[in-house]
Formats: C-alpha cells, sequence, structure tokens
C-alpha cells in the first residue's frame, strides 16, 4: 500500500457532522470524531448486555447462547430485563453503534471531499436490520416477532418463521434478494479472478491493463462493462440485495399472512388464460 | 433488438401490475400468537379481516337445533318403527329428533325425500337411505373411539355435510390418466399443476389414497444429519406425497407448519406442539373411515357419485375442518345428540390424557426407530 498514500488527504480537520473541533482527533491510525465516541458507546454497552445475557443463560457454549426478544404479550411495550429486556437494550445499542459508525464514514468521505457512496452503501445493511428487528415488530404489534440473537437460535427463527409461510422461496422479494446476492457475488468473482489476473500475470511477462480485462469480456461474451461500470454495478447488486432482503421479511406478517405459493395465483389468475 | 427492450419492457411493467394490484396483499394489524419460546418463531399470524369471519360465517349457517327431550321410558323407535338397523333402542321422541336434524343438516330442501321413500318409510331402496344408515355407524366410531382426534366436542353429521348432501370437500383416487404419459409434456406423475387441496403447490395432487386411506406412514426424515454408507433412504416421490398431504393439512386447518412443527426438527415430537400428537391420530382416523366406512359404500352409489377408479368421494382433513382448526371452533353439538356419540347410544366421551399421549407417544417413538 505503500504506493497510493491517503494519509495527506485523510488527517485534515472540518468535514465533521457534530462536536465540531472537539472529537477531531486520531488516535493511532483511527479516526475518532464524535461519532466514533457513539460507536464505543454503544458497541461496547451492547457487548456487555451479550454478556450479561449469557452469564445469566444456561450455557456458554458460544453456538448457544441466546438472547431472546421478549414475549409477545409484551407487545410494544417495554419488558423485564431478564425476559427481553437485555435484547431491547442490546437492539437500541446494535442501531446506535451501525448508525454512528455510517456517520463517522460520512464524516470521513467529507474530510476526502468524495461522495458518499460508502456510508450510503453500508446504510442499505442497516435498514435492512432496522426492518428486521424495529420495522416488522412495530407493524406486526409487538417486539416478540423481531430475532433472537444467537448464532443457532437465530437459524432456528428463520426456519420457523420461513414455515410460517409454507415455502419461503415462493416470496416474490426473496427471490430478487437471493438472485441479487448471489449476482454480487458472482460479479465479485469475476471482476477479482480478471484484476489479479492481469496484474499476477507470472515472471517475466507485463502487468495487464484495464484494456486487457475488457478485450478478456469482449471476447468471451461480446460485452466489457468497463473499468467504472463493475464498480456502480456491484455497488446497485449489493445494495439491491440488502433492501430486497429488507422487503421479503416486512411483507411476511404484516402484507401477507398466508402461504407464500398462494401468492402466485395473481400469475394463475392473469386474464390471459383464466 | 430496440424493438424487443420496449416489448420486454412493457410486459415486465404490466406484469408488476398485475402482482402489486391483483395479489391479494393483506395488511396490518394482523393478529399473532406465541406458541413456543419467546424468539423462537413458533408464532401463529391470521388476519383478523378474514379469518375470523369465516368462521362466524360457517357459524351463522348452523340450523337451530332443538332441546334434548328427556328420554322417557316406552316403546323404543325399534319396537314402533320397521327397519330401524340403527338408533332403534331409541326413545320415539329421541329418534325422530334425530331424523328431522338429519333432514335438516343434510337434506334441508327435500326433508325426508332426500333418503326416504314417502310412502314407507321403512323402504330401504334409495341408495341415500342406507349410505346414511353406515354413516351413523361412522359417526358413532368416530365419537366413541376417536376422542383422541375429535377430543370431547365430538362429531355430528352436519360437521361435515353443513346442509348439503355430499359434503363440499371431498376426493375421489386420481384419475390413473393424470400420472400416465401425458401427450408432448412427457410423465406429470400425478403433480405440477397447483391444485388447491395441496395448498396451490407443484406437489402430488394426490396424496390421500397412500396417506388416508391405505395405512401409509409418514417416514421421510432421516434420523442423521448426512445419509450414511449403506442406508436406504425415503423416495423423493414419498417426501413430497408427504409434503403435499402437508400442504393439504395446512390449507384445511388455516395454519401453517409451525402450527404443529418446530422446523428445527420436524420429526421429534418433543420439539412438537401437542396439536401434532391431535393431528397423528386424525391421520389414523381418516384411514381407518375411508377404509372400514367410506369406500365400500362405493359399490352402493349411483354411476354419477363415482369417481375415475370407480370408486365413491373420501374424506380428508377438510371434509370436517373447512379452512378452521377447530371444525365449527370446537361448536358442542354432538352432545346435544347422545345416540350419535357411540353404538349404545350414549357411551361417555373422554377426552385425551395424559397417559393416552405419553403411550402413544412411546408407541411412535418405538416404530421410528425401527
Amino acid at each position: 500500500m505503500s504506493m497510493l498514500s491517503y494519509e495527506k488527504k485523510y488527517r485534515v480537520r472540518g468535514g465533521t457532522l457534530l462536536g465540531g473541533d472537539l472529537f477531531d482527533f486520531w488516535v493511532g491510525p483511527f479516526y475518532v470524531g464524535f461519532f466514533g465516541v457513539t460507536t464505543i458507546f454503544f458497541a461496547v454497552v451492547g457487548t456487555l448486555m451479550l454478556v450479561y445475557g449469557a452469564a445469566i443463560g444456561p450455557t456458554w457454549n458460544l453456538w448457544q447462547i441466546n438472547i431472546a426478544p421478549p414475549d409477545l404479550s409484551y407487545g410494544l411495550g417495554l419488558a423485564p430485563l431478564k425476559e427481553g429486556g437485555i435484547w431491547q437494550i442490546v437492539t437500541v445499542c446494535a442501531i446506535g453503534a451501525f448508525v454512528s459508525w455510517a456517520l463517522r464514514e460520512v464524516e470521513i468521505c467529507r474530510k476526502l471531499g468524495m461522495g458518499y457512496h460508502v456510508p450510503i452503501a453500508f446504510s442499505a445493511a442497516i435498514a435492512a436490520y432496522i426492518t428486521l428487528v424495529v420495522v416488522r415488530p412495530v407493524l406486526m404489534g409487538a417486539w416478540g416477532h423481531g430475532f433472537p440473537y444467537g448464532i443457532l437460535s437465530h437459524l432456528d427463527w428463520v426456519s420457523n418463521v420461513g414455515y410460517q409461510y409454507l415455502h419461503f422461496h415462493y416470496n416474490p422479494a426473496h427471490m430478487l434478494a437471493v438472485t441479487f446476492f448471489f449476482t454480487t457475488t458472482f460479479a465479485l468473482a469475476l471482476h477479482g479472478g480478471a484484476v489479479l489476473s492481469v496484474l499476477n500475470p507470472g515472471e517475466d511477462k507485463p502487468v495487464g491493463t484495464a484494456e486487457h480485462i475488457n478485450s478478456f469480456f469482449r471476447d468471451i461474451q461480446g460485452y466489457s462493462i468497463g473499468e467504472l461500470g463493475i464498480h456502480r454495478l456491484g455497488l446497485f447488486l449489493a445494495i439491491a440485495a440488502g433492501l430486497f432482503s429488507a422487503l421479503c421479511i416486512v411483507i411476511s406478517g404484516p402484507f401477507w399472512t398466508r402461504g407464500w405459493p398462494e401468492w402466485w395465483n395473481w400469475w394463475l389468475e392473469l386474464p390471459i388464460w383464466s | 433488438m430496440k424493438i424487443v427492450f420496449w416489448f420486454g419492457g412493457v410486459a415486465a411493467l404490466i406484469l408488476t401490475g398485475f402482482m402489486l394490484f391483483t395479489a391479494g396483499w393483506e395488511r396490518p394489524p394482523i393478529e399473532s400468537a406465541q406458541t413456543g419460546f419467546r424468539g423462537t418463531g413458533m408464532v401463529e399470524i391470521n388476519n383478523p379481516r378474514v379469518d375470523p369471519p369465516r368462521l362466524e360465517a360457517q357459524l351463522a349457517q348452523v340450523p337451530d337445533m332443538s332441546p334434548l327431550p328427556p328420554d322417557t321410558p316406552g316403546p323404543s323407535a325399534g319396537d314402533i318403527y320397521q327397519n330401524v338397523q340403527v338408533l332403534g333402542d331409541l326413545s320415539v321422541v329421541r329418534f325422530n329428533r334425530v331424523m328431522q336434524s338429519m333432514a335438516s343438516w343434510i337434506y334441508p330442501e327435500q326433508g325426508c325425500a332426500g333418503c326416504h321413500n314417502l310412502n314407507n318409510l321403512a323402504d330401504d331402496s334409495k341408495y341415500q337411505y342406507r349410505v346414511a344408515r353406515r354413516m351413523i355407524q361412522m359417526t358413532q366410531t368416530v365419537n366413541s373411539q376417536w376422542a383422541s382426534h375429535v377430543g370431547a366436542t365430538g362429531v355430528t353429521c352436519y360437521t361435515c355435510h353443513r346442509g348439503q348432501a355430499v359434503p363440499q370437500y371431498t376426493w375421489f383416487n386420481a384419475d390413473p390418466a393424470n400420472t400416465a404419459a401425458d401427450g408432448l409434456t412427457g410423465w406429470r406423475n400425478g403433480q405440477n399443476r397447483a391444485t388447491e387441496q395441496v395448498g396451490l403447490t407443484s406437489m402430488p395432487e394426490d396424496p390421500f389414497t397412500e396417506q388416508l386411506e391405505d395405512s401409509g406412514q409418514i417416514r421421510v426424515i432421516g434420523d442423521t444429519a448426512l445419509p450414511m454408507p449403506g442406508e436406504v433412504g425415503t423416495s423423493i416421490q414419498t417426501t413430497e406425497q408427504t409434503y403435499a398431504l402437508m400442504m393439504h393439512m395446512s390449507t384445511s386447518l388455516n395454519v401453517t407448519c409451525t402450527y404443529c412443527h418446530n422446523s428445527r426438527n420436524f420429526g421429534s415430537w418433543d420439539q412438537s406442539t401437542p396439536q401434532r400428537v391431535t393431528s397423528w391420530y386424525g391421520i389414523q382416523m381418516a384411514q381407518n373411515l375411508n377404509t372400514e366406512y367410506v369406500a365400500p359404500l362405493s359399490s352402493e352409489l349411483p354411476p354419477h357419485r363415482l369417481g375415475p377408479t370407480g370408486e365413491g368421494q373420501k374424506i380428508n382433513c377438510e371434509t370436517c375442518h373447512q379452512g378452521v382448526n377447530k371444525p365449527l371452533g370446537g361448536l358442542q353439538m354432538a352432545e346435544q345428540y347422545p345416540s350419535l356419540l357411540g353404538p349404545s347410544g350414549g357411551t361417555q366421551v373422554s377426552s385425551l390424557s395424559d397417559q393416552d399421549v405419553e403411550a402413544a407417544l412411546a408407541a411412535v417413538e418405538l416404530s421410528d426407530t425401527e
């Protein structure tokens, strides 16, 4: 990384959203800023709550630790600490930490004088998380509809909630989300493979350029999206994957209570053949 | 080239429109009930504007029941009337009350003439008469021997018939032509059409012959995480039959998988809800009733009542449940008709005890490990 150093552009004063110059300093290589402080605060409190939840729980097995949301009977109210209250505090802390981190990214973008692409992309992931643990539970009337924090327990939740709609793969937004996830990783694999190939041509051969990559893709599929285009495409695919994930879970329950296979009746009932 | 993009774009736009406006989307608020530990996703959700009104509409159709008259000593129906092969030990008053109720439950338009020759009520030449007699015996069997499924609520003729001579939801054994070669589209294997009976999925259309009539047992989930060398697993076809039956149950009861199962392990009884035990008995009951009572009546039926295999309509979960997890919301009708509770005219129906459930579970676990 010695060739490209952004330190000169990075270590400049200003660009903060909150706190003015007060937190505008670095600790070692890390910019702090007001949102760095709030990130640390929320992350530490949230993690300690998770550890506390594990401590009063039945196991220290990392796979089995489970911080579950409250019973549905608490509705959208506060639950006792040991009966879902920890989950509620962790959720607040997680959102606080994620949003703080996104805003810290904004401040860094402003220091570097670049666009907000990175915080916007991260916001799609945050939006998916907030949809899962806030928007959908609010629409369904209880925090208990949020998913539990635990490696295996959240998978059990995903499985059961999926089967509540008989066959979740028939969920149209889930189909799109899965397609975007696979496509974004596929595009990244193609792009990464192409870049590594031209930059590591083997001994005594010249390093290739973007034009070599263009030639390769024009040869193999008749079209190359180009050096800038592949990054735009990647950004679009990744953001769409996150947003359609959010959509696929928020429609399950609040806007559809039956099996997802039944949703496709609109196709069977098209006036073309019905 | 451009015209192709335009055409594709317009088609996609139109389809998106249909998707957004004709798919029957719902809206909050929705109702939910928790059936397991918090955070496990063991939750039943319902649309309060769709699901309760379905039951209310069904309950509004229930005919008024006349109060049960006291069982006066005196000559029984069998002594007074001729050719009374069932319910003959009832008092005449009670016997006539059952007959009138059956008319209002099954033939509200035709009344007695639905089954009887009005010139000679003892004449059982009409097939409906002979079928009704057997159906009374079936009802008594359900109430006296299948408390494991119907509990203390029991069933009456009305549970299935709902004012119709033939219950609305029944099935025929699949037409063999549908499972055979099917022209250019090849072998359809009785599946791949969105059939309502299997929840509009592409699953096999007739999972009933094997699993609700023959003594099929559901054994499609392996005991090990991965197939073991030398182990002969269950075929895809058997698995799809099972899933088709499950889709049918789900549609019939308006519930989803988590009503009975924890999807963490579908086959594990100790992670399932108590409803799964009731449901398991229901499968056994349907097999028993179809084999003992319904199928043998095919020989009595006229040709227009027969399906493609020459057998009559049979029962499945929807025949009674009709989109409600407890038929008619658990309305207590049978207790008003003691003669329908058992062959002796009033066997006490006991609800399922814990010992019964444990014994059944032990039996099932035993057969699982065989």
